[in-house]
């Protein structure tokens, strides 16, 4: 679950993007690792639990052993192949393991096994939709072309003392898809929305557990910029960034960087450079200066993959027994609700980005036929307010699903008021864990709704008001809110506001009269 | 109890059933012998410790008339690039002379498993780089062959030259070499036994410290086609821990007795491009010889051209370098190997263990694979070379139409002296002594060089079958149908 502080309703603010009047056009290109959620690695039976104990998690395979070979994992091909179907991406039914060579510590092989000349998949895309409140006044839907989806290698950790290094090698090996996207985006904030598009579908078809602070999505961000109608600029890469935010800052900076080198005549470098997230800026990075030849090669100890699909019915992963389980997806979700429920664009957009909050509102509906429309704006509205109110995290909440319809049905029922909904929710948001109905008996909050109680009620107010009720009669029409507030306040706002607005104004011309 | 050891494996078998021997008189036979034999070099460790444990565990399995193999209580030795569990495995390099490994290759482990009993490890070129087993720290083999001091020797051959003396000499009755160009049989050609090269995939490569990954494979030593197969039987067949492992269960092979089988209208195929200008004469008419011997016997012999072949060492040559550059990328000296003395930088530590840690054939090795695999050279070398291959393959595919085996010399010449072996670079070696090997390793096929005669000096003269993949059967049938037309004097029975 990637941190809430970047979700829709972040109050973080963004300034105004680049594009609208600069002379430059920004593309920017991303590369995500994904580690593949498995119990073992890609090659090795080495389990894969994050918070082992350093280089516990290592088979004579992961050291590089000499003598020892590589062994498939069939359960990271099927996420794979569930991967690039869920994507759109055209499954190859053969792909070829490379190795990818260059000298570091935590790479104990001196190479990298990789999907070079033949990907397990490509040529995907998907449809998102971007929405940073902040910047857009409206959400706009947008694709996103995937060159190819491959399967490799992580590498270990090297670990920085003042006068040594250390290697941890459980992370060695562990299975990555590599998602390569193409240059399709124009800014930070699509990149941002992409990654939590992507974030989103890995939450349904759960291939990729998304946990950035453990390095499960890293990403890598190429940025350029060029003039309208000339040709691509000059490109830096930005590595390993953690953070969905940081996608967003780090394209934004490296945008501004290049605009100001351009616009000062300087020359931006093909570089790579790396996110600091506390100092906001993108610097280069030492260690990658100088251009690597990799030494591409077959992996000589793996035969080809082949995936079964269609009529080809050789392969160690079937793709249409595979297609069959892909779960309704986010986009799916998002026309769903519109379509079938009559939600609007932006409440599908919240709703569907978080995923918590969907599922409330999906087991609300279910539990009881209430108005959705009235249902989503509760959950996005009156219940992230109060969460943000209490400080809370939506996930440690835990009002059972069926307690929102139910204030949504004492809503329509005009049991409640508004207001009273609110302080119901926040009953329940301090753990009283009666039903709602339960807490306006308890609490005595059940609205007033008689008509003939109510007007007695609005009689009580004129006459205890003379002053006020002097003023409107000589023209101050403004007055006639201190009215309705002090109904409300009498009654403890039980009273249907509705109606003692009615009653108040019929009272009130008969006094005009 | 010496000479039971220069029988073969069945004989042993049998005398152990019968209780005339035991398998701890055995090994220490096998000891006295590998001591007594020392100067030629063929091991560089051996492991009598553990060895004499098996011994009396397999002897117990005797006494409770429980052996359970054919192999319990053999004597064999491994080559010293096969991983053995807490024996050093030091593939006669500088770089792993400390490398103790922690697990067993699966061809040890199944010879174990069978009961056999591990004398010690073998000899080679490091990293099984070369043709003569010269080029190794712990010194050169010498062959058995022609031995007249330690000054005047011919070479064992190579790379699993160790391996070959100590089953020439009697040590053991079989040994575990690898072959990636003929590494198992050129050896095998020079001291006179029998040196078989497994179809790719049918033995298991986990644990054989790679050369070339895609050619490597087990290979057999041993003084007879039946021991060979006693051997083979005990290690083929599908292994999980081997992606390259072929799945197809494997069927134990059976040979029947030389003299109940025929070779009426077998067709035997002679690759005219098999002769060249550097073959021997007497190399050259043993192959007549055994050609003609066969024909005369009901087979139909018939000379076939696979056009590739010269091709096949320049191309193995860009394949090997390439593969090797990438397989000795791991030796760094941080995980585990000879680390250099130098702090200063991580990159440093890497160069210098690097260039102390091999030798100057491996490192040229790595320095021209690397170029072959520079993106602006992939094309031009690499894949050009994989293409060339693959029509080397065709050449094998289509002379299967044709004939069902090939008859070839193994070697050239006899096991040359060491001192004009040595004149040689190690690169131009190895062109020389594997063009009649190397193409089997190109294709996959399997093939067995087996001795034939004394050539006019004493040395051995040995020829090669190649069979199609898969066809270990057939092609050990003839093999030994010649080694029993043949009666080659093994040095065994020389001295006995």
């Amino acid at each position: 679950m990637f941190s809430r502080s970047t979700s829709y309703i972040s109050k973080r603010l963004y300034s105004k993007s680049v594009q609208e009047n600069s002379k430059w056009r920004s593309v920017v290109g991303l590369e995500v690792h994904a580690q593949i959620q498995s119990n073992s690695k890609l090659f090795s039976g080495a389990g894969s639990k994050f918070s082992s104990p350093i280089n516990s998690n290592v088979s004579l395979f992961d050291m590089a052993t000499p003598g020892t070979l590589p062994t498939l994992n069939k359960s990271c091909v099927e996420a794979a192949v569930l991967t690039a179907l869920a994507l759109n991406c055209q499954v190859n039914p053969v792909s070829y393991f490379d190795r990818k060579h260059y000298f570091y510590a935590d790479m104990p092989a001196g190479y990298q096994i990789t999907q070079q000349r033949a990907p397990l998949a490509s040529n995907g895309s998907f449809d998102f939709n971007v929405y940073t409140p902040s910047v857009h006044k409206k959400p706009y839907k947008t694709k996103v072309r995937i060159k190819q989806i491959q399967l490799e290698q992580d590498s270990g950790k090297s670990l920085h003392d003042f006068d040594r290094s250390l290697v941890d090698l459980n992370r060695a090996g562990m299975p990555l898809m590599e998602l390569v996207f193409e240059p399709d985006l124009k800014d930070g904030d699509e990149a941002a929305a992409l990654i939590k598009e992507l974030i989103g579908i890995f939450e349904r078809i759960r291939t990729c557990s998304c946990k950035m602070e453990e390095g499960a999505l890293r990403i890598d961000a190429n940025v350029s910029i060029h003039e309208k109608g000339q040709p691509l600029g000059t490109r830096t890469e930005i590595k390993n960034i953690g953070s969905v935010r940081g996608v967003a800052g780090a394209i934004k900076y490296e945008i501004d960087r290049q605009i100001k080198i351009k616009n000062s005549f300087g020359t931006v470098l093909n570089e790579t450079r790396a996110w600091n997230a506390e100092k906001k800026v993108t610097v280069p990075m030492r260690d990658k200066e100088v251009q690597q030849d990799y030494r591409y090669m077959p992996e000589p100890n793996l035969p080809p993959l082949h995936v079964a699909m269609g009529p080809i019915e050789f392969g160690s992963v079937n793709a249409d027994t595979i297609k069959k389980i892909i779960p309704e997806l986010p986009e799916e979700i998002r026309i769903r609700l519109r379509n079938e429920l009559g939600l609007t664009e932006t409440q599908s957009i919240i709703l569907v980005n978080d995923s918590c909050l969907l599922q409330h509102f999906e087991l609300a509906l279910k539990s009881k036929n209430v108005d959705p429309i009235a249902l989503a704006n509760f959950l996005i509205n009156d219940l992230n307010t109060s969460l943000n109110k209490l400080k809370l995290e939506i996930e440690n909440m835990n009002i059972p699903s069926k307690y929102f319809s139910e204030i949504i049905d004492l809503l329509k029922q005009a049991q409640i008021s508004h207001q009273t909904a609110r302080l119901v929710l926040d009953e329940l948001l301090s753990g009283d864990s009666d039903t709602p109905a339960m807490i306006i008996e308890k609490r005595n909050w059940k609205q007033i709704t008689d008509v003939d109680e109510l007007t007695k009620i609005c009689e009580t107010v004129l006459k205890e008001n003379e002053k006020a009720l002097k003023d409107f009669l000589s023209g101050k029409k403004k007055v006639f809110k201190f009215f309705l507030g002090a109904v409300a306040k009498t009654t403890d706002n039980r009273a249907n506001m509705g109606k003692c607005d009615e009653i108040l104004k019929t009272l009130l011309s008969k006094r005009l009269k | 109890m010496e000479k039971v050891l220069n029988t073969n494996i069945k004989t042993t078998f049998k005398l152990l059933i019968e209780n005339i021997v035991t398998v701890p008189e055995i090994t220490a036979a096998a000891f006295n012998k590998a001591r007594e034999f020392k100067k030629y070099n063929s091991f560089i460790n051996l492991t009598e410790e553990s060895a004499n444990k098996q011994a009396e565990e397999s002897q117990k399995r005797y006494d409770e008339k429980k052996p359970i193999s054919e192999l319990d209580g053999v004597p064999v030795a491994v080559k010293d690039n096969f991983c053995t569990k807490e024996v050093a495995t030091t593939c006669a390099s500088k770089m792993l002379q400390n490398f103790i490994p922690t697990y067993n290759a699966t061809v040890v482990e199944r010879l174990k498993n069978a009961g056999a009993v591990l004398i010690g490890k073998t000899n080679l070129d490091q990293f099984a780089m070369g043709s003569g087993t010269v080029d190794s720290i712990y010194g050169p083999s010498k062959n058995i062959w022609g031995y007249q001091g330690d000054d005047n020797f011919h070479i064992a051959g190579g790379s699993s030259g160790g391996s070959s003396i100590a089953v020439a000499s009697g040590i053991c009755f079989g040994a575990l070499g690898s072959d990636t160009g003929g590494s198992t049989r050129n050896p095998a050609s020079y001291c006179g036994v029998v040196g078989f090269k497994p179809t790719y995939g049918l033995v298991s490569r986990y644990g054989l410290i790679p050369l070339v990954n895609s050619m490597d494979v087990p290979g057999i030593l041993t003084r007879t086609v039946d021991d060979c197969v006693s051997i083979l039987n005990a290690i083929a067949g599908f292994d999980d821990k081997d992606s390259t492992s072929l799945e197809r269960p494997f069927k134990k092979i059976r040979l029947p007795p030389a003299d109940k089988m025929t070779i009426k209208d077998l067709k035997i195929g002679i690759p005219v491009e098999y002769y060249n200008e550097h073959l021997s004469d007497e190399v050259y008419f043993a192959w007549n010889e055994i050609a003609n011997l066969l024909s005369n016997n009901g087979a139909i012999v018939k000379q076939i051209s696979m056009p590739n072949t010269e091709h096949s060492i320049v191309c193995y040559s860009i394949l090997n370098q390439c593969e090797v550059a990438s397989n000795m990328a791991r030796y760094d000296g941080i995980q585990y190997g000879y680390r250099a003395e130098e702090n200063s930088s991580t990159e440093k530590l890497y160069a210098t263990s690097r260039s102390q840690g091999f030798n100057e054939v491996v490192r040229n090795r790595i320095l021209t694979g690397n170029y072959f695999l520079l993106t602006r050279n992939y094309e031009k070398y690499f894949n050009k070379a994989l293409k060339v291959r693959r029509l080397i393959a065709n050449d094998f595919h289509k002379a299967w139409e044709e004939v069902q085996i090939l008859l070839t010399p193994t070697t050239l010449t006899t096991a040359p002296l060491y001192k004009d072996f040595v004149q040689k670079t190690n690169r131009d070696q190895c062109a020389l002594q594997d063009y009649c090997t190397q193409p089997a390793n190109m294709a996959g096929v399997p093939a067995i060089s087996v001795p034939i005669k004394l050539s006019n000096n004493g040395l051995p003269i040995s020829l090669q079958l190649i069979g199609r993949n898969l066809s270990e059967p057939m092609l050990l049938a003839v093999a030994k149908y010649i080694e029993n037309l043949v009666q080659f004097p093994h040095f065994v029975n020389k001295s006995s």
